[in-house]
C-alpha cells in the first residue's frame, strides 16, 4: 500500500502549481472576470500547446498523454487553489469524460483530436428544476428515421455560452426518471441552438443557457446507446464530481494559507493576531478541513481512475464521489467563511481576494449537488 | 498511488485471522468485543490469561524488532494485525501500555541491562504496565509535574513522592512508569526524570476513580517515599521530558485502522437500530447517519495517508489533525446513537446503573476530546506546528 503521489505525479502537480501561480494571479483573475467569455484565450492556448493539462486522460492513440485521474486531480487541485478562469473544467472534466465514457471509436477519433487542438466543449444536462440527477434532464428528443429532433432549455451549463461543442442530454418526450435518456453531440452553430451567457455572482466561472429549438441531429451524433444512456451519464457526472471536489480542496487549502499569512502580518494590541488562541483555533479547524478534504479527494481520484480503467475499486465510484463532494463542499465554504471573518474589515472589500473564494466556494458547493444532496445519496446506499 | 496490500501482506492477514479464529474460543469466547476503551474494567483476570495466550502464539509486540522478542513486522503488517484483531472482536489488550509505550521507550532510550530486565515480561504477557504522567495540576499543562524524585545515596535508591491521576489499569499492573522532578528548583519540562517502579510496594497506594459511567478503569496513584533502584531511571536525571515525548514524533498510527473497525462496529449497531425503529426514514437522522459514515470513511483514507507518509520524521499534517478529527467524530457518534434510540436511550440494561453498550459509548466518548491532549490543546499544536502560528505570550503572574 502506498497512498501517496509518485514522483511523476508530484512533478505534474509542481508544474501546475508554478504555472498557475504565475498566470492566475489576482490581476489576471480580475481581468478575466471583466469579460463575457470569462477567461484569457492566451492562457487556454498555453495550456493546450505547452502544458497539455487538457490531454492528461486522453489516450495516446488520440494524441493525448494517456495518464490517469490521479494526475488530473493533481492539476484540478491547483486550478482550484489559484481560481483559474478557464474552460478546463467544462472541456476536460465534463466533455472529455463524456467522450471517454460514452463515445464510440469513430466519434473518439473525430472529437478527441479536436479537444487536443484546443476546441472547447461542455456537458449540458440540467434543465430549470435545479436538480442534479436524472430528473434534471428536461430537454427532449424525438426520433425521426435516422434523425433526432431536440427541444428544450438547458440551464446552469458551465461555459454553455461559449463552448465549441455541446454534449447534450435529452429524454424522449413524456419519459420519466432515468428512462429513455440519450446523449447527443451538438456543435456550436448548429441550426436552432442558442447559447447565452447568464451573469453570475461568482464571476470566476461562467455559466450559460443553451436553448434548443427544433435542432436536427443525425444518428452519427448520438453518443452511447439510444434511450439507455443514463448509466453512462451518471458515471460521467460522478467523475466530474470527483474533479469538482478536487477543485474545492485546492481552494480550501489556499484560503487557509492566505489567512495564516494575513493573521501573522496584522498587528493589534502590539501582537500579531495569529498569536491569539481565538484566531489559532479557527485556523486549526481550517487546516483540519483542508487535510480531511485532501484525504477524501485523493481516495476518490484513485477510485475514479479504476472506474475508467476497470479496476477493482470501480464499483466504489458512486460512494467515493459523494463522500468527497459532501465533505469538500462544506469544508470549502466553512474555510472561506472563517477566512473572511479572520481578515476582518479588509475581507469585506472588493480589493482583497477573499470574496472571490467565498463566492467560488458557494457556487461550487451547489454545482453538481450540495452536501445535503450527496449525504442523502450516501444515506440511500446505507439505509434503503 | 497503490491502495491494496501486497500478496505477502495478504497472506500475513490470513495467518493473523486464522490464529484468532482458532484461539479466540472456549473460555475466551465471552471476551469478544469486551475490554476496550470505556470497558477496560471488564474481565481483567481473563484478559490477563488471554494476553499470555497471545504471547504463546507470538502475537504480542508484533512491531518490535526481533532481537527484543518482537515479530519485526513492517508498518503494513502491523496495520493488518490491528485490523484483524479488531475484526475478530478480540478483547482490549491489558498489555497495551507496556507494548505500545513502556517497551518502545525502553528500546529507544534504555540500557542493555534495562532491556533485558523489562522487555521479556512485556513480550510474554506476564508483566503489565501503567502510565504515570498526568497529575491533579498537570493535565493539559503536562510539564507542570510536582511529583519529586531524589536519590538516596545510603539506600542506593531513587525515592519518589507525589500523586498521579487517570492511571488506567494501575490496580492490575506490575510496573508503572513515572515522570518526576529530579531537580526541585526546576520548572516546566526541565529537570525531570523518567522512572520505572514496581507497583507491589507498600509506599504506593492506588485509589479507583468512579467515572461518568459509574464504573472505574482509571485510578489515582499516591507515591509516599516509593522506591526504585539506581537502574530504575531511563536516561539521565533531566532527560525525562525528552524520553517521555521521544516516541510521539514517530507515531505512524499503525493501530488506527483497528480502532476504526471498532467505530464501524458501533456505527453498524446504530444503523441497524435506525432501520428497526423507523429512525432511518427521518430525513434529519438520515443526514446525520450519512455524515457519520462519510466521516469514518475519510478517517480511513486519512490513516492510509499517515501510513504511507515518508519515514524521515518530517511533519505530516494529516497525522497532526488525526486526534482532533477522530475524537470529535466519535463524540458526535455518541450523540447520534442516543438520538436514533429516542426515548429508549434512557432505558438502562438493569439497575443500579448497568449501561447498554451504546449508552456506555455515549458517556465514555466525552473523554475522547479530553485525554491525550484536549481538543483545545490539539488546536494549539496544529496552529503552532502545522501552520507556524506564534505561541500565546505568557501572562506574568504577580
Amino acid at each position: 500500500m502506498d497512498f501517496a503521489f509518485t514522483d511523476e505525479q508530484k512533478m505534474i502537480q509542481d508544474t501546475a502549481q508554478s504555472f498557475l501561480a504565475d498566470v492566475s494571479n489576482s490581476d489576471a483573475i480580475r481581468a478575466a472576470m471583466e469579460t463575457e467569455l470569462g477567461y484569457d484565450e492566451q492562457i487556454w492556448q498555453r495550456i493546450c500547446n505547452e502544458l497539455y493539462f487538457h490531454a492528461i486522460t486522453i489516450p495516446e492513440e488520440y494524441g493525448g498523454m494517456g495518464l490517469g485521474y490521479v494526475e488530473l486531480v493533481a492539476v484540478m487541485e491547483q486550478m482550484g487553489r489559484y481560481l483559474l478562469c478557464s474552460p478546463y473544467f467544462s472541456t476536460v472534466c465534463l466533455a472529455t469524460n463524456a467522450l471517454l465514457v460514452a463515445a464510440n471509436e469513430e466519434q473518439k477519433a473525430i472529437w478527441l483530436p479536436k479537444i487536443m487542438e484546443g476546441t472547447t466543449a461542455t456537458l449540458a444536462y440540467t434543465g430549470r428544476n435545479g436538480k442534479w440527477d436524472a430528473e434534471a434532464i428536461q430537454a427532449t428528443y424525438e426520433k425521426d428515421g435516422d434523425h433526432y429532433n431536440l427541444n428544450g432549455t438547458l440551464r446552469f451549463v458551465p461555459d454553455g455560452h461559449s463552448a465549441d461543442l455541446l454534449i447534450v442530454a435529452a429524454r424522449s418526450k413524456g419519459s420519466l426518471g432515468d428512462k429513455d435518456i440519450s446523449l447527443f453531440l451538438v456543435p456550436a452553430g448548429t441550426k436552432g441552438v442558442t447559447q447565452t451567457w447568464l451573469p453570475t455572482m461568482d464571476q470566476t466561472k461562467r455559466v450559460g443557457e443553451v436553448s434548443l429549438d427544433s435542432v436536427d441531429v443525425t444518428h452519427d451524433k448520438l453518443l452511447g446507446d439510444e434511450a439507455d444512456d443514463w448509466p453512462k451519464l451518471e458515471k460521467i457526472i460522478q467523475l466530474a464530481t470527483v474533479a469538482a471536489a478536487a477543485e474545492q480542496m485546492g481552494g480550501t487549502q489556499q484560503i487557509l494559507d492566505m489567512t495564516v499569512q494575513y493573521t501573522q502580518e496584522r498587528y493589534q494590541f502590539n501582537r500579531p493576531i495569529a498569536s491569539f488562541q481565538a484566531v489559532k483555533h479557527q485556523a486549526a479547524d481550517m487546516m483540519l478541513r483542508a487535510e480531511v478534504s485532501r484525504s477524501a479527494v485523493y481516495y476518490a481520484a484513485c477510485v475514479a481512475q479504476e472506474a475508467l480503467s476497470g479496476g477493482a475499486l470501480a464499483d466504489e465510484l458512486p460512494e467515493a464521489a459523494s463522500v468527497a463532494k459532501a465533505y469538500c463542499s462544506d469544508a470549502y465554504f466553512s474555510n472561506a467563511s472563517d477566512a473572511l471573518q479572520l481578515h476582518g474589515g479588509v475581507g469585506f472589500t472588493w480589493e482583497y481576494d477573499v470574496h472571490l473564494y467565498l463566492k467560488r466556494a458557494k457556487s461550487m458547493e451547489h454545482f453538481l449537488g450540495d452536501s445535503t444532496y450527496h449525504r442523502e445519496k450516501v444515506a440511500s446506499l446505507l439505509l434503503d | 498511488m497503490q491502495l491494496s496490500f501486497s500478496p505477502e501482506d495478504e497472506q500475513f492477514r490470513e495467518e493473523v485471522a486464522s490464529w484468532l479464529q482458532d484461539n479466540l474460543t472456549g473460555e475466551f469466547e465471552k471476551l469478544k468485543f469486551r475490554g476496550g476503551p470505556g470497558d477496560e474494567h471488564m474481565y481483567p483476570e481473563e484478559r490477563k490469561v488471554w494476553e499470555q495466550k497471545l504471547a504463546d502464539g507470538g502475537w504480542t509486540c508484533v512491531g518490535w524488532p526481533k532481537e527484543y522478542g518482537g515479530r519485526g513486522c513492517s508498518i503494513e503488517q502491523q496495520v493488518i494485525y490491528f485490523e484483524e484483531y479488531a475484526r475478530a472482536g478480540a478483547p482490549g489488550r491489558v498489555g497495551h501500555i507496556g507494548e505500545g509505550l513502556a517497551g518502545p521507550t525502553i528500546i529507544a532510550f534504555g540500557t542493555e541491562e534495562q532491556k533485558k530486565k523489562y522487555l521479556p515480561g512485556i513480550v510474554n504477557g506476564t508483566e503489565l504496565w501503567c502510565q504515570g504522567y498526568s497529575e491533579p495540576n498537570a493535565g493539559s499543562d503536562l510539564a507542570n509535574v510536582k511529583t519529586k524524585a531524589h536519590f538516596d545515596e545510603e539506600k542506593g535508591k531513587w525515592i519518589i513522592n507525589g500523586q498521579k491521576v487517570w492511571t488506567s489499569l494501575a490496580h492490575e499492573s506490575e510496573y508503572v512508569f513515572v515522570i518526576a522532578r529530579t531537580d526541585p528548583e526546576s520548572v516546566a519540562h526541565k529537570g525531570l526524570g523518567f522512572f520505572l517502579l514496581e507497583m507491589d510496594q507498600p509506599k504506593i497506594e492506588v485509589r479507583p476513580i468512579q467515572q461518568i459511567t459509574g464504573t472505574h478503569e482509571f485510578n489515582e496513584v499516591f507515591f509516599d517515599d516509593a522506591q526504585c533502584g539506581a537502574d530504575g531511571i531511563i536516561g539521565n536525571p533531566g532527560d525525562g521530558w525528552k524520553v517521555a515525548m521521544g516516541l510521539l514524533g514517530f507515531e505512524r498510527g499503525v493501530s488506527t485502522l483497528g480502532q476504526q473497525m471498532l467505530f464501524q462496529n458501533e456505527l453498524d449497531e446504530i444503523i441497524s437500530i435506525a432501520r428497526e425503529n423507523g429512525a432511518a426514514e427521518n430525513p434529519v437522522i438520515r443526514q446525520r447517519i450519512a455524515d457519520a459514515h462519510i466521516g469514518l470513511k475519510i478517517m480511513r483514507y486519512n490513516s492510509m495517508r499517515m501510513l504511507s507518509g515518508s519515514e524521515d520524521g518530517s511533519l505530516h499534517k494529516e497525522a497532526l489533525i488525526y486526534k482532533l478529527y477522530w475524537a470529535t467524530w466519535h463524540r458526535d457518534l455518541g450523540k447520534l446513537a442516543m438520538d436514533v434510540l429516542g426515548e429508549e436511550a434512557e432505558m438502562l440494561e438493569s439497575a443500579p446503573y448497568n449501561l447498554t453498550r451504546l449508552q456506555s459509548m455515549y458517556l465514555f466518548v466525552r473523554s475522547d476530546t479530553i485525554y491525550g491532549g484536549t481538543n483545545e490543546i490539539q488546536r494549539n499544536i496544529i496552529a503552532e506546528r502545522g501552520l507556524g502560528m506564534p505561541k500565546e505570550p505568557k501572562v506574568q503572574i504577580k
